[in-house]
């Protein structure tokens, strides 16, 4: 798979337009007796027969052993299965409850998905509710599904949660920096006041703190610190820790 | 009529479970084949050549998630919340156990007693309950033979068992 990975190589890292192609042949031999490693595609190309084609501009990534895709920024979500999001339930009909999580159609959350649950027994979810759940069917054709339990019927942290506290939006690649292994934004945040947060990935974001004026500073800090440096980062932290502001 | 019967039979009641219980396998295999060539005779089929379908090399993926690596979405700092911090905590180990799982499988599990102590416990157990459920007849005689651990001694009293009277 030389030649594939190749191609790619000499792009990762620069900036990438929509409409973009690597197109490599790939040796045609009789019965099949090339063995080629995968290429995993992630959000930002797409297939097209034998070629990939960018879709979104941003800059080309690569995660070993066979990964790429494009890091680019928008605010609009698009849901994805697999990812958790933080929902708002506003309906609630039958069997299911609607929820909102930014997308372009409501999800339903069948109220059998939450752990504990079952036909006599109700989980306690009102309108208005905040729910943490994941994606078991997201695509274009279909209308996305929520589940707040995981493939063994465990909670995991998912389900109404929530009394207090605040909700707020951000932009998804602030999300994805906030969620990242070793994110360097949240190891500054803790050293500010002790809080809890929950980050979906439809660009939700929730805060709680001990007072009411901390929670909102987390808030604020939390929006500005996206187009900042690290630097001016740190700096900012450091005045909000000290209670200048 | 009965004689006639055996010749007007129709083929659809032969081919029927129970007429064909008498038959041999050689009558039953072309039966078989004669009914297969019936059906293939009737279905339809395309005229087109044999397309064999591509393997795809590139798989797509619609998700940031396993991109990125991002971790559990529920945070909690300072201890704030220690439910949620325990699920942090058990959340990203779980990740981190998926990338070392292959050095892991052959480990053995954690034991909180060792293989003896377990062993001796055993021993006494299977000893009581033995005792427990054995008739008074017979717990006097498991005492006894405790304490002969080369059975030596052998238990020669005559079953109890049902004699007939004599008469």
């Amino acid at each position: 798979m030389d030649p594939v990975h190749a191609c790619f190589k000499e792009k990762i890292g620069e900036v990438l337009l929509p409409g973009d192609v690597f197109s490599f042949r790939l040796p045609e031999s009789g019965d099949g007796s090339v063995k080629t490693d995968k290429i995993i595609c992630g959000p930002g190309l797409r297939r097209n027969g034998e070629e990939v084609q960018v879709c979104k501009s941003g800059i080309l990534r690569h995660k070993p052993p066979n990964m790429y895709w494009i890091d680019s920024q928008q605010r609009r979500y698009v849901p994805a299965k697999g990812e958790s999001v933080i929902g708002i339930v506003t309906a609630k009909s039958g069997d299911i409850f609607k929820v909102d999580v930014g997308g372009s159609e409501q999800a339903s959350l069948s109220y059998l998905a939450f752990e504990g649950a079952t036909k006599r027994n109700r989980p306690n979810v009102q309108v208005g509710d905040l729910v943490y759940g994941q994606f078991t069917i997201a695509n274009k054709d279909m209308e996305p599904e929520l589940v707040c339990i995981d493939s063994c019927g465990r909670a995991n942290g998912m389900g109404v949660f929530g009394a207090d506290g605040l909700l707020f939006k951000l932009s998804l690649g602030l999300v994805r920096r906030l969620l990242a292994p070793q994110s360097e934004i949240v190891k500054d945040l803790e050293k500010i006041f002790p809080f809890e947060l929950v980050v979906g990935m439809n660009g939700r974001v929730w805060v709680k703190s001990k007072t009411v004026q901390q929670t909102l500073i987390m808030t604020n800090v939390l929006e500005t610190c996206e187009n900042m440096t690290s630097q001016q980062r740190q700096t900012l932290f450091k005045r909000v820790a000290e209670g200048s502001l | 009529m009965a004689k006639d019967g055996a010749a007007k039979l129709s083929k659809n009641l032969l081919r029927m479970k129970f007429m064909q219980r008498g038959l041999d396998a050689e009558l039953k295999k072309q039966l078989d084949e004669e009914e297969k060539r019936i059906i293939s005779d009737e279905h339809w089929f395309l005229d087109l050549p044999e397309l064999k379908a591509k393997e795809n090399y590139i798989i797509e993926e619609r998700s940031y998630a396993p991109c990125e690596d991002l971790v559990f979405g529920r945070m909690s700092f300072r201890g704030f919340n220690p439910e949620v911090e325990k699920l942090m905590l058990l959340m990203n180990t779980h990740k981190e156990e998926e990338d070392d799982e292959e050095e892991d499988n052959v480990s053995r599990m954690e034991t909180d007693i060792t293989d003896e102590e377990m062993a001796r416990r055993y021993e006494s157990l299977v000893e009581s309950m033995r005792k427990k459920f054995a008739k008074k007849r017979d717990r006097s005689a498991i005492t006894k033979n405790k304490e002969d651990v080369n059975c030596d001694a052998v238990d020669n009293r005559p079953k109890k068992a049902f004699l007939k009277p004599q008469y």
